[in-house]
């Protein structure tokens, strides 16, 4: 049995008159990618910053590497790497002085330094700007950065907090691509939040957060599977004969629409379509797929849409200080 | 041990941004410039000499200490910054105790404020005053342990300051009485009990008190050794509130 790198338990956090997370509880074993899926302002970054000892719960315990977060921080946070949602490097130092300063604090030896930086660097294709002044550079660099400072000092478990918001979908993909291999080479456990439902498809298990409760927990395929299952169209000279062959598998719903129109409901049509291919291949003149995506399990548990805004909120709030900082 | 390292390495960044930011650095050069020059000689009709010293003497350490004064208050309260920008939760967050972040932010802070001081200080053969090597070491010193304790201050003023708004008020109602009821600029003789009493809580006073002697060989008010007592103990106590006030971050 795989052992839990997470063990969250009754976690209540409450901001004045706002409950920001709700008797939250969820385990991650050793490994998992584990996602954390909600609109904005459900709780997943309070829940993150409880997690990795910014922030202190009301009630409730969390145990990170079996280490209590409110008794022993100083133990979870050797064992955790951070990339908050917010940004979080130096502005006024280099490339390189922000990943050494993080070297530095997390006790990595002064002989290994030097390479990590460099492998980190590498990863997220930024050896070319080690030093460059981090105010130079553009939002999607300085995410790589964050990211190649993240996993600097090799922890086990690894949090993401929006790792791709404000990002054009260009460089989100790119993202994604570094945080993979950052997890194939290294072997560390993830646990990440999102509001892009695309994004959460990579996940061994999510957990969908709204106002402060998880309202669901389980894999993508099965989450989807709570709503119904992928709708493939399909076109052919012979539905009815199709039909009575697939009304043989029990988890299947087939429904002939016209005399050349056949509808499946499946629940994991990529690996279903080879199998129909290979069976009715001859006969298929069209076919059409529509995914169930997590989109739509969320309209199911909550009959509301996940709002697909960006977070201008800390830029306005930048905004409003500098404004003051001009009139002090 | 690691965490004295853990200080130095918080401490390091401070100074890396300090020396980066020139602008800053030597812009801080034309307010004591102007107080020494225009108010010194301005004042200078009215007060004569001071304690038996010329008045241009008399306050050249005081602009000193106001410079590291208002030096140390903005390394200390840079946390704001920290916070804003977001470099704070880096620095929460990493396995680092407590203690270390403060010392070590302190430690950063206050070498920065005494360059700041050192960048008046290197004006005193052009007024006249002349220093000997140990007169000129024991200034150094004096000026580092000044900036350590102001910016410790700095520190516990905005440990808990979501953003600089109450900055100025601080600024007027705390700093500025802090360097007006300090000696800097003229005696504190023939004042109402309530001030004397004002003063004899004010760290700046005691800087002034420490340093004003060891430049101009006069006698202080308190001995030496009560002005060395008074800032340490200050500082340990003002970075112990701190540190408390740090472990209760994100409560
Ligand atoms: N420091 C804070 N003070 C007061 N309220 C907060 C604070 N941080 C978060 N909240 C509130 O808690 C709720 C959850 O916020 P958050 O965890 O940031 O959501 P998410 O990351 O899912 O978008 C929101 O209503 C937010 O306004
Ligand atoms: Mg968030």
């Amino acid at each position: 049995m795989s052992k839990n790198i997470i063990e969250v338990c009754g976690l209540v956090k409450k901001f004045e008159s706002i409950i920001a997370v709700n008797k939250a509880g969820f385990n991650v074993e050793e490994g998992e990618i584990f996602g954390f899926l909600g609109p904005n302002g459900a709780g997943k970054s309070t829940t993150i910053k409880l997690l990795c000892t910014i922030l202190k719960q009301n009630e409730g315990s969390v145990h990170i590497n079996g280490y209590n977060t409110l008794s022993q921080p100083h133990r979870v946070r050797e064992s955790v790497g951070i990339i908050f949602q917010d940004p979080s490097l130096d502005n006024n130092l280099t490339v390189v002085e922000n990943l050494y300063f993080h070297a530095k604090l997390y006790h990595v030896p002064g002989r290994l330094i030097k390479e990590r930086i460099e492998e980190a660097l590498e990863l997220v294709d930024m050896s070319e700007r080690g030093n460059s002044l981090v105010r130079t550079l553009s939002g999607g660099m300085k995410r790589r950065v964050e990211i190649a400072r993240g996993m600097l000092h090799a922890p086990r478990l690894l949090f993401l907090d929006e790792p791709t918001i404000g990002l054009d979908p260009q460089t989100r993909k790119q993202v994604w691509e570094y945080i993979g291999e950052l997890r194939t080479k290294k072997g560390m456990t993830m646990f990440l939040t999102t509001h892009y439902m695309e994004e959460a498809e990579i996940c061994s298990r999510i957990a969908i957060m709204d106002q402060g409760r998880i309202i669901a927990l389980d894999t993508p395929g099965n989450l989807k599977r709570m709503v119904g299952g992928d709708v493939v169209t399909i076109k052919t000279g012979n539905p009815s004969g199709i039909k009575s062959q697939l009304d043989v598998n029990p988890g299947l719903q087939c429904e002939i629409i016209d005399n050349e129109t056949i509808r499946i409901i499946l629940s994991d049509s990529g690996k279903s379509i080879p199998t129909l291919f290979e069976k009715f291949g001859d006969e298929i003149r069209e076919i059409d797929v529509k995914k169930t995506t997590l989109e739509d399990v969320f309209i199911k548990l909550t009959g509301r849409k996940i709002r697909e805004e960006e977070g201008n909120a800390h830029r306005d709030r930048t905004k409003n200080f500098m404004k003051m900082r001009k009139e002090a | 041990m690691t965490g004295v390292s853990d200080s130095l390495v918080i401490a390091t960044r401070e100074v890396i941004r300090g020396l980066r930011e020139k602008s800053r650095l030597f812009g801080s050069i034309a307010r004591p410039v102007v107080w020494l020059f225009l108010l010194g000689t301005g004042l200078r009709g009215s007060f004569g000499g001071v304690a038996g010293v010329d008045y241009i003497h008399y306050i050249f350490p005081g602009i000193l200490v106001m410079n590291i004064l208002f030096a140390s208050i903005m390394a200390g309260t840079s946390i704001i910054w920290d916070r804003e920008f977001g470099f704070l939760k880096e620095i929460l967050v990493a396995p680092v105790s407590r203690i270390s972040i403060a010392v070590g932010k302190t430690l950063g802070g206050s070498i920065m404020s005494t360059i700041q001081g050192l960048i008046v200080l290197v004006f005193y053969p052009f007024i006249g005053i002349r220093l000997s090597i140990a007169q000129l070491t024991l200034t150094l010193c004096c000026m580092f342990l000044i900036s350590f304790c102001i910016t410790a201050l700095g520190i516990l003023i905005a440990v808990r300051m979501r953003s600089f708004e109450g900055f100025g008020v601080m600024n007027n109602f705390v700093v500025m009485p802090m360097f007006f009821l300090s000696g800097a600029m003229y005696p504190i003789n023939h004042v109402p009990v309530w001030i004397k009493i004002l003063t004899r809580v004010n760290p700046v006073y005691y800087c002034v008190d420490l340093v004003r002697p060891v430049m101009l060989g006069l006698t202080p008010d308190n001995s030496i050794w009560a002005n060395l007592g008074f800032l340490g103990v200050f500082a340990t106590i003002v970075l112990g509130i701190a540190v408390f006030l740090f472990r209760l971050e994100g409560s």
